[in-house]
């Protein structure tokens, strides 16, 4: 009987710690938009979790690439598609536009001020907060390619690397939360 | 503890951040935190209403007692001993 009781306890332990080691105090993240409310919300709440003491993984996909752009800088080698992109997608973080009323751009200067006025942080000095809480960010190769985004072209950023769906999938997979913004 | 006691209690550190809105008050609550020792004071301002329910939370996921609030003019002070 006893040793009944023993198996049985030794069996929930070891499932137990297989249960534990799956999930990490981590946050994962898909930024998929690349509109200034929605991506202002993903920081928000990446440096949120960042201030508990959580692990943030962040992959921008698709047009949310566009917010990593660095203005200073440009990418060498593109074709013609890819110049194309490059002229009609906002470059960088302080171009990005408004999801609603963005009125021709009138919208989105018109929350930046109303922004500064109520001292909420722009998206460039939430980038700047969230890479020194080591919050990390991963691009998707694949938007970067089809958007026509070159590796030197994205914003200095100390935990900043290419990569793809598994790298997500894998960090996803052991994270508590995972939202797709 | 009371307004009265809260009033009297000397904090270790004190960190402004009137002039930061979400999330800018709970990070400066999690740099200063990282600059004191077991069971010191710190002190926040905060002139972001949201703060008052975000730091007692934040300070019971993390482990450290909060003591309190005192409610200046356009502002608060936020009271929390470090874990």
């Amino acid at each position: 009987m006893n040793n009944e009781f023993e198996q049985q306890i030794a069996q929930l332990q070891a499932r137990i710690g297989k249960m534990e080691a799956g999930t990490k105090d981590q946050l994962s993240m898909v930024v998929f938009s690349g509109d200034l409310d929605k991506i202002l919300a993903a920081m928000i709440i990446a440096t949120g979790a960042a201030a508990y003491d959580m692990q943030v993984k962040m992959f921008f996909t698709f047009w949310g690439t566009a917010a990593l752009r660095d203005p200073k800088k440009t990418g060498k080698g593109k074709n013609f598609m890819s110049k194309m992109f490059g002229k009609m997608l906002p470059k960088g973080a302080g171009k990005v536009k408004l999801s609603k009323m963005n009125m021709c751009g009138m919208g989105t200067s018109m929350i930046k001020s109303i922004m500064k006025k109520n001292h909420v942080a722009s998206l460039e000095e939430m980038f700047k907060t969230a890479g020194e809480l080591g919050i990390v960010i991963h691009i998707c190769e694949m938007s970067m390619n089809l958007m026509g985004f070159k590796r030197e072209e994205m914003i200095d950023y100390p935990n900043l690397d290419v990569c793809g769906v598994a790298t997500f999938l894998a960090d996803a997979a052991e994270s508590k939360i995972q939202l797709f913004i | 503890m009371t307004t009265e006691e809260l009033k009297n209690l000397t904090s270790n550190k004190v960190v402004d951040a009137r002039g930061t809105a979400c999330p800018g008050p709970l990070l400066a609550a999690k740099k200063a935190v990282g600059e004191i020792g077991s069971g010191e004071i710190l002190e926040i301002y905060s002139a972001d209403e949201g703060t008052k329910v975000d730091i007692p939370k934040w300070c019971q996921k993390m482990g450290h007692e909060f003591l309190g609030i005192v409610e200046e003019d356009s502002y608060t002070r936020l009271f929390m001993k470090k874990a």
